[in-house]
């Protein structure tokens, strides 16, 4: 069997509602994990982009994009390998503002980090950071040290290198 | 969402734009989608539709069934038998999760269905109301679509995308979700027929090459079969497969869906593969050089260990869902498309001939299966009664007209492997889920979906337990189904392996029952127990003289089992005769 691989699935759809509930069925019955998701407005005006990151083998890659370009509402379904695409997450850290003025060394983190201070009041600033996993993990380990009041990260989005011919497939279906 | 951008609108109208309640559009729709039968159970929230099939009694037949179950399987039975969308109806809740089974079922067996459902008033929805379930949440994963109104003035478009996307392409069900409120809104009201979704792609475009190289590899194949599947009767192309199947010379065998989309005695029909099916189809799929599968999708039950299936053989699939090629079986050689479509396609690509030798490989073993099976089965001389036999009667009068509907378990193996079919959608059995009690509400929309022909229900009398119920509604409409319950007093199936795999230990499978007879006679349907072998021939011909509905129950040998058997997880070519 092949080996097990990261993927980038972006899924292009009406935007319609319980289409994600059928989208995320197809992975649950399968017992396939979603390591991440993201839906947003697409290149197109009026369809949705799904980016769903999973971890398969190649073979079964191609059955589940099979089974998603079966819905009645999924317009094209993509998968990719990271090489293929670029990508990126990005994160929020909420930290005391006291931390800011007190160790020096986390004025030295944000900046060799390039994360960008987003506010800052009197209680706490917020700490916005958009990258590879790798280098959101490390930013967060980092400032654990001092104590993080709030995290969060986003689900991962990308495009690809290659184009995905999404509008001209609209446009024979238009003729 | 805006439902309209999905939807490209033809320009004419079936009629023009008038003031309606949604209540009142919903039966517009259906009778402009030519609905003449439906089956369904009122209930608070689908009462107001309830309401107007009131007013519209002579034109849209409604069936109530005894339980929203029998409901969906009716309308299967119905879809199954006519090639038309079967309709079922229930309120929310209760109601709406009843047609699960049905639905799911229709779904893995590719039964074009519209079900429609009531709900809760709009402003309810989410504060745990009254019968209020999440249908569309509950049905997503086993529907080809579904859709909550809450407006009526949705109701056209999504009544008209229903049917659209429930039959086309591989057909499957589509369920509607209607608040209460929706209903009763007022709106104005124009209906179009949906003949395209921007974002659904019902028939894959036919590849010329894919099918000059599939008709190539036919053509010089010394050991080609072919195995078929619903597709055949589902894409309408019985005329267009029998002539590819004549002028090609190839053996064809059928999966237990594909039956009858030739008759049962057509020279090259070699009979059925898969767990019960005949031991030559099997054997030689593991042998055959070229293996054609038409409008099937490789399941399990067919295939038994996929590392040891047809590996010596190259694989032409002719499919309409791109989503089977290569699932579970690699094709070779994938032809995507409407079976009608292929194979007409293909037939002037092919070359005529005739593989007499290899042919007669499937007769030889045919012999050796009835030797070792078949004629005990059918021409028994034990004591006992056997299905096979029952069957074997069966055919001797209806002379394979019938429509012939079976359950789940044994007896559905017996009833697929002997029943005699003439012509197409013939046979309505629950194949791919495997839902006991599907045959009696079956049978009834079959018998409606197929009025002119003789339906015969042959069901276990553990699975004719599940739906039983239904019998009220047989009486009530009066519809003349032939119902067989083969009474071995076990779940036959679940027996057998516990005999074969579990050291025989017949854990919950023996079942104390009731005087079947004495019920039927309750709901006042003629009825008849046979158990000595003198009787079961007049029983068989007065039951399918009568005119109404008849209940016959035939005391079957306890402990038969059904061979040949794959064991779950063997190859196909270990296959056992007993």
């Amino acid at each position: 069997m092949s080996e097990i691989k990261t993927y980038t699935v972006s899924i292009y759809t009406e935007n319609n509602i319980g289409l994600l509930n059928r989208i995320s069925a197809i992975f649950q019955r399968r017992k396939i994990n979603i390591e991440s998701l993201n839906t947003s407005i697409s290149e197109i005006e009026g369809v949705s982009r799904f980016t769903i990151v999973i971890n398969l083998t190649e073979e079964r890659m191609k059955k589940i994009i099979g089974q998603l370009e079966k819905q009645v509402e999924v317009i094209k379904a993509f998968y990719h390998t990271d090489e293929e695409t670029i990508f990126l997450e990005t994160c929020l850290f909420k930290i005391k503002s006291d931390l800011l003025f007190e160790e020096r060394q986390i004025q030295n983190i944000i900046k060799e980090s390039s994360a960008r201070i987003v506010t800052v009041n009197k209680e706490f600033f917020v700490l916005e950071k958009a990258g590879r996993r790798s280098e959101i993990e490390l930013l967060y380990r980092e400032l654990s040290a001092f104590g993080i009041m709030q995290f969060v990260r986003s689900g991962r989005i990308s495009v690809t290198k290659d184009e995905m011919k999404i509008s001209k497939m609209l446009a024979e279906f238009a003729e | 969402m805006d439902n309209t951008q999905t939807i490209k609108l033809q320009d004419t109208a079936v009629e023009a734009t008038q003031r309606l309640t949604g209540k009142e559009a919903i039966i517009k729709c259906l009778l402009a989608e030519g609905v003449d039968t439906l089956y369904g159970y009122p209930g608070g929230a689908i009462m107001p539709v309830y309401d107007e099939l009131y007013k519209y009694q002579d034109k849209l037949h409604h069936v109530l069934t005894r339980h929203e179950q029998g409901a969906t399987h009716a309308a299967q039975g119905y879809a199954r038998v006519s090639g038309r969308v079967g309709v079922a109806i229930a309120t929310s809740g209760p109601g709406a999760t009843n047609l699960i089974t049905g639905i799911a079922d229709a779904q893995i067996d590719s039964t074009p269905m519209v079900c429609i459902t009531g709900q809760v008033a709009s402003h309810l929805l989410g504060s745990d109301a009254f019968q209020e379930t999440d249908i569309i949440g509950i049905s997503t994963p086993v529907t080809k679509w579904n859709y909550q109104i809450t407006k009526a003035s949705e109701i056209p478009e999504v009544m008209a995308k229903a049917f659209y996307i429930a039959k086309s392409g591989r057909p499957g069900p589509v369920l509607i979700d209607i608040t209460k409120d929706a209903q009763f809104e007022e709106f104005d009201f124009a209906y179009k027929k949906c003949t395209a979704v921007r974002s659904y792609k019902p028939v894959p475009k036919l590849n010329p090459e894919a099918l000059q190289a599939a008709a190539e590899e036919i053509n010089n194949a010394k050991k080609p079969m072919i195995v078929w599947g619903q597709g055949v009767i589902l894409g309408k192309a019985e005329e267009e497969f029998k002539a590819v199947v004549e002028k090609s010379g190839v053996p064809a065998a059928w999966t237990i869906l594909g039956v009858s989309a030739i008759p049962t005695d057509h020279p090259l029909n070699v009979g059925m593969v898969g767990m019960h099916g005949n031991y030559a189809p099997n054997l030689l799929t593991n042998e055959c050089d070229v293996l054609i599968a038409i409008g099937m999708r490789f399941d399990d039950r067919v295939t038994g260990d996929l590392n040891t299936y047809a590996k010596q053989a190259k694989v032409i699939h002719f499919e309409i869902d791109p989503a089977e090629v290569n699932k579970n079986v690699t094709a070779d050689i994938a032809v995507l498309g409407n079976s009608k479509e292929t194979l007409a396609a293909l037939l002037p690509l092919l070359e005529e001939k005739k593989h007499t030798e290899w042919l007669n490989r499937f007769k030889e073993l045919y012999q050796v299966e009835f030797d070792k099976i078949i004629k005990d089965d059918i021409t028994p001389e034990k004591e006992g009664l056997t299905m096979g036999e029952v069957l074997e009667g069966i055919n001797k009068v209806s002379k394979g007209d019938a429509v012939i509907v079976s359950d789940v378990g044994q007896h559905q193996m017996i009833a697929c492997r002997y029943a005699k079919f003439n012509q197409s959608k013939s046979n309505v059995t629950s194949g791919g889920l495997g839902t006991m009690g599907f045959a009696l509400p079956a049978a009834i929309g079959a018998k409606m979906g197929a009025p002119e022909r003789p339906v015969v229900a042959i069901i276990g009398d553990g699975g004719y337990q599940m739906t039983i119920q239904e019998l009220g509604t047989i009486f009530q409409t009066k519809v003349p189904v032939k119902i067989v319950v083969l009474n071995n007093d076990f779940l036959g199936m679940v027996r057998q392996w516990q005999q074969l795999f579990f050291d025989r230990r017949y854990a919950s499978t023996e079942l104390i029952n009731p005087d079947f007879v004495a019920i039927a006679k309750g709901y006042y349907i003629d009825a008849k127990r046979v158990s000595k072998r003198e009787d079961l021939a007049g029983a068989i011909e007065e039951m399918l003289a009568s005119d109404g509905p008849y209940f016959l129950e035939v005391t079957v040998e306890k402990e038969d089992n059904v061979f040949p058997m794959i064991p779950t997880g063997a190859s196909v070519s270990d296959i056992r005769l007993e």
